[in-house]
């Protein structure tokens, strides 16, 4: 391969690639929600890009060394690692909860829960639209007896009916 | 108690809807009843802000969600604030919603039959997430109160007819488009400041110098395309005609002169407050200029399309495409003048859309045709309604003592101390075209003559002639009409008043 696309795969996609999938999934999601004829199709792009934007939130998130974001308890804070580490044996050591020492967190060891707790109202907002989204096509198919949208606007033309 | 208001503003009307969902579509009086009450006490509370926020001297009022405190000088929690300019919205929001309600009595039980329990409930709930957009200073619990907003439009527009199911669901698609670039654009925020409430992401821009970074500038991009198309500016105002013509009349009555308008409010207080003048009306980009021009074609085009249409509600409507180029020229023109215009300009509005689609749903209701060539006569048939429209048009050609004269009178001024001569000439061109618009409707009203009868004619009551089917509608839709125009003649006359706190506020936030 060519030494240059080498590095730059290496530079700018390897180390990005959530961040290129992101793009990749919204153009699609984009694209078939302006271009498709099908209502439903629309429904599935839109339902695609607002994945896509899911998945560019939680990456926000990740860290390299980063476990689970739970801090456990000031005064229990041995008993509650040590039962973690014999439940889950010996390679639990990243996943294990983070632990507050002289009141400050150390932010290299757990992953960023904000992000992650915005897309869940997100996803409640996605599937709510489109749950919406379905019904109210369902009242379309219902009046016009069919979902593309030539033809629905075929049949709305005057003098058609 | 009043530390309280800004959250009694949107539980009452949210307890209502609960309400109003339990007592069911059996009991249509009491759900509109419970409605009624709920969206009083909420306006009230509302004008008992902004006489709480006048009497503290322009003092912002915070309200910590759930009391969390801050933690190192930043917000944990959500915040609400309350200044001059959002306790206006706010009221002018509820109070609208109240009196739509008066209007929805009649209309409601006839358009919507066994769904009037869920209208009221769906009212109720647009209500609280508009009063919320306008509240919020939190930039993502800004994003879920839109979609709010959203969502409960999209339900009631799809009540109507099917051509109204079909331009609901593009309105779902160009809403979900826009609602997610906002989104988008948070999240870029977020990334470089670490930060959601507003005042805290401008504090940390201003603090590490961020201004010029690339995410920045992105972030910027996407939050004005996502606010763009939920306010309908010009070249992304497709889902808007149709969905405000084709949705139940009451319904229509209250989304037209508020959703545009509060996303409005949205997109200057982003400009202002998020991101702040500097790095806005920077001279380092180009989009300064390039907005401008674009406000200047939404003019242009707006007041084409609706010189082109001879059915009423879709003249309206492209009409409200015009105003919002109107708004979106004045605060980008990148002086105080016209950002308080165009803030102005939002009330004013509200205002005279509010009176027009009253009196336009009436007439269309007893014409029984939306045509402006069936007009004719009716200044003899219906004088009570014609006074309000008239009062409407002239508002919207800007005659004075109108509001629409003082919100022209202040953009123009606005674009002349910036400048911008072409922004100045579309307006003076929209009030001429809009001129052409409602007079042709005055010279049928007034002069013409009915030459014959239409054969699918369906009259409102069992009075099957046409001759005289055309009359006064039943107080409960005239009183709404009548409120409506006073408050336009009100803004107008109040606005040196209005204008000024609107002035105060803006430079407060600008030192």
């Amino acid at each position: 391969m060519d030494p240059i696309i080498a590095t730059f795969i290496e530079d700018n996609i390897v180390p990005k690639f959530n961040y290129w999938i992101y793009v990749i999934l919204m153009m699609i999601g984009l694209y078939a929600m302006i271009t498709k004829n099908n209502l439903m199709k629309k429904l599935i792009g839109m339902a695609i890009f607002q994945t896509a934007i899911i998945l560019f939130y939680v990456s926000i998130g990740v860290k390299d060394t980063a476990g689970i974001p739970i801090i456990s308890h000031h005064g229990s804070e041995h008993h509650q690692g040590a039962t973690v580490h014999s439940e889950s044996g010996s390679s639990s050591e990243e996943v294990s909860p983070v632990k507050v020492k002289n009141n400050t967190i150390d932010k290299d060891k757990y992953a960023n829960p904000l992000p992650h707790v915005l897309m869940l109202t997100a996803i409640v907002v996605g599937v709510s639209t489109l749950g919406l989204a379905l019904a109210i096509s369902q009242k379309i198919f219902k009046s016009f007896g069919t979902l593309e949208e030539d033809e629905i606007l075929n049949k709305l033309r005057p003098g058609s009916q | 108690m009043t530390e309280h208001f800004p959250v009694l503003i949107l539980l009452v009307p949210l307890f209502g809807a609960l309400i109003v969902v339990l007592l069911g579509k059996e009991r249509p009086n009491q759900c509109w009843m419970t409605s009624l009450i709920s969206l009083g006490i909420s306006s009230i509370i509302s004008l008992f802000t902004v006489v709480a926020v006048l009497a503290d001297k322009f003092q912002t009022i915070r309200y910590r969600m759930g009391g969390w405190p801050e933690s190192n000088g930043y917000e944990v929690g959500i915040e609400l604030r309350v200044d001059i300019l959002a306790a206006l919205v706010v009221f002018a929001v509820t109070f609208v919603g109240f009196v739509n309600t008066i209007y929805s009595k009649t209309r409601a039980e006839a358009e919507v039959q066994d769904k009037v329990s869920f209208f009221y409930a769906l009212i109720q709930l647009l209500i609280v997430g508009l009063c919320g957009i306008v509240m919020t200073n939190d930039a993502f619990n800004l994003y879920v109160l839109i979609e709010i907003t959203s969502l409960t439009s999209y339900a009631l527009i799809a009540m109507g007819n099917r051509r109204a199911a079909l331009s609901s669901f593009n309105y779902v698609i160009m809403g979900t488009i826009g609602a997610s670039f906002y989104l988008l654009g948070v999240g870029y925020l977020y990334i470089k400041t670490g930060t959601l409430n507003i005042d805290d992401i401008r504090m940390v821009l201003g603090n590490n110098n961020l201004w010029e970074h690339q995410s920045i500038i992105v972030a910027f991009i996407f939050i004005m395309l996502g606010v763009w198309t939920k306010m309908a500016f010009f070249p992304l105002h497709g889902w808007l005609p149709n969905a405000y013509a084709y949705a139940p009349s009451m319904t229509g009555t209250f989304m037209a002169p508020l959703m545009t308008k509060v996303m409005v409010y949205v997109m200057i207080r982003v400009m202002v407050w998020l991101f702040g003048n500097e790095f806005v009306y920077s001279g380092q980009h180009v989009w300064g200029e390039l907005v401008i021009w674009m406000s200047v074609i939404a003019i242009v085009a707006g007041s084409l399309l609706a010189l082109a249409r001879t059915d009423i509600k879709k003249m309206l409507t492209y009409l409200i495409v015009a105003e919002v180029g109107y708004m979106v020229g004045g605060a980008w023109l990148g002086n105080v003048t016209g950002q308080a215009g165009a803030f102005y300009h939002i009330l004013s509005d509200a205002a005279m859309t509010f009176c027009l689609f009253i009196a336009a749903s009436i007439i269309v209701l007893r014409v029984g045709d939306s045509r402006v060539n069936a007009f004719d006569n009716l200044f003899r048939k219906m004088p009570l309604t014609m006074i309000g429209f008239t009062v409407g048009a002239l508002s919207m050609i800007g005659l004075p003592p109108t509001c629409g004269f003082f919100s022209k009178w202040y953009l123009i001024s606005g674009g002349i101390e910036a400048g911008q001569w072409e922004y100045v000439c579309a307006l003076i061109f929209s009030s001429l075209v809009n001129a052409v618009i409602f007079f042709r409707i005055f010279e049928r009203a007034y002069f013409g003559q009915i030459t014959e009868v239409k054969e699918d004619f369906v009259p409102f009551d069992s009075d099957a002639n046409p001759e005289t089917a055309i009359k006064e509608v039943p107080w409960s839709m005239l009183f709404p009409l009548f409120i409506a125009s006073g408050f336009v003649l009100l803004v107008g006359i109040m606005n040196r008043t209005l204008f000024e706190w609107i002035q105060t506020a803006l430079k407060m936030v600008n030192t």
